[in-house]
């Protein structure tokens, strides 16, 4: 079907163990660094967010906006401010979005705790940071990873595209080599890579969730 | 901000508003390429999510539908498909037909999985009271399903189709990486000839299309909204899939 080569190039595919292992770290590294600065934009967005109530419509409403630009366009929006084959113009996109995921999911699992366990805090003693840390945050901890596990899947599948601006990543084995020498085995490895990478991080980050919750059944649910 | 004028200047250059490369063309291209696909997703999703929510049978495919559906990168099924199924088509010297076909694909599988999973979310999600009561009255089964379970669910139906359309669009943009046309093609041929106002130019486009999707959905999903229902609180789905 492809020139000859036979569909699955196992022969390919082990001589060139090397670069595929490095994509992949590649791969990773981008969808931590999204997620992860993602995560510390979303809680400064919520702790603002839960102080001045006003702002709730607006950052929503913006970070809803930039859910629904398409990826590509994204990008290009982009990169005539920070530039094509730029790490800057791929994280500033992935991170775009994740913050209404994460947000929505900070904000819903602080809003889940009793008001009974809040004034119980506040009668202990507690001051509103130590509330926070100590009592809010462990209470919303299976929401918010439940929100860090979607974010994480659908960055992981995003980070393919950055292929088209350049950058290296398993999109790269997808582009550059599959579909720029129409070659099966590339693309296939690429986005099954992708696929297993997702797999692996919503399975750990699931494990991670009961590890820090031992005390709830994680019942947690995107909201 | 010397380059946003050049991207004024090319939306206002006539030339790229007629011929087969400007923009009416490419937006009617972009619509028809998202919309087939769309409507061929609701034929097969809307009846696997009303048998699965009515019966409660197969939940657990249906639920999950969406998350497996998630974690397959677009791009991935775009071009597997392309190099798998449609080589033949190349061959026989039709390039564009090819990507069509091939980006619609991609589009259906992930249109499907966030239809399924909603249409199933809010067809169970009706009170089983007012499903009893139906039956009371000695509604039959499909009299249910239409007469109470679907207008019930309406909104959360619709909430899938929306998440679906928005990555359509997304996904038609991409479509131009294996030769399709619509708006994609400002963006990609932009990029690889350096032209980055047209490439900035086609992306504002795609944007704008990708966010009056989102509000003519989201409008159709509150106008449906069951007369007595209405200043209850919104049903709360949250994306089932995300861009792309």
């Amino acid at each position: 079907m492809t020139d000859g080569r036979p569909l699955v190039d196992v022969e390919w595919i082990v001589s060139n163990v090397d670069d595929i292992w490095q994509r992949t770290v590649d791969h990773v590294v981008l969808t931590v660094l999204a997620v992860g600065i993602g995560l510390l934009i979303s809680f400064a967005l919520a702790l603002l967010v839960r102080r001045y109530r006003w702002l709730a419509g607006p950052v929503l409403g913006i970070t809803g906006t930039l859910y629904t630009i398409p990826s590509l366009a994204l990008f290009a929006l982009l990169i005539p401010i920070t530039g094509i084959r730029s790490i800057l113009t791929a994280e500033i996109a992935l991170v775009s979005y994740t913050l209404l995921i994460l947000l929505r999911n900070i904000l819903a699992g602080l809003e889940g705790v009793p008001p009974e366990v809040r004034e119980a805090a506040r009668g202990m003693g507690f001051s509103a940071w130590q509330l926070l840390w100590r009592v809010e945050l462990p209470i919303a901890l299976p929401v918010i990873i439940a929100g860090v596990r979607i974010a994480t899947v659908t960055t992981i599948g995003l980070v393919t595209v950055t292929a088209l601006i350049g950058i290296q990543s398993l999109g790269s084995l997808i582009v550059n080599i599959g579909l720029a020498q129409f070659f099966f085995t590339a693309v296939l490895i690429g986005a099954s890579g992708a696929v297993v990478l997702a797999i692996a991080a919503d399975l750990g980050l699931s494990a991670l969730q009961r590890l820090l919750t031992p005390w709830s059944r994680s019942r947690a649910t995107a909201t | 901000m010397e380059f946003l004028g050049e991207v004024l200047a090319w939306f206002t250059d006539p030339v790229n508003w007629s011929g087969p490369d400007g923009i009416p063309v490419r937006v009617g291209e972009h619509l028809v390429l998202s919309f087939v696909p769309l409507l061929a997703a609701a034929a097969l999703a809307l009846p696997i999510g009303l048998y699965t929510g009515h019966t409660g049978r197969l939940a657990g495919l249906a639920i999950n539908a969406a998350n497996v559906g998630r974690a397959i990168p677009t791009l991935g099924i775009l071009i597997i498909a392309w190099i798998l199924l449609l080589r033949p088509l190349v061959d026989l010297g039709l390039r564009r037909e090819a990507a069509e076909v091939t980006a619609g694909i991609a589009m259906l599988a992930l249109a499907i999985p966030p239809m399924v999973t909603n249409t199933y979310v809010g067809i169970a999600g009706v009170d089983r009271g007012l499903v009893d009561a139906a039956r009371g009255v000695g509604m039959a089964p499909l009299q249910v399903l239409r007469g109470v379970e679907l207008p019930l669910a309406l909104p959360v139906v619709l909430a899938g189709m929306r998440t679906a359309a928005v990555q359509v669009v997304a996904t038609a943009t991409l479509g131009a990486v294996v030769g399709t046309g619509g708006l994609g093609r400002y963006v990609i041929d932009g990029i690889a000839q350096l032209r980055y106002q047209e490439m900035f130019a086609g992306a504002m486009l795609v944007s704008l299309l990708a966010i009056a999707t989102e509000l003519a959905f989201s409008w159709l999903q509150r106008r449906t909204v069951s007369p007595g229902l209405r200043g209850a609180p919104e049903a709360v789905i949250g994306p089932s899939q995300g861009p792309c």
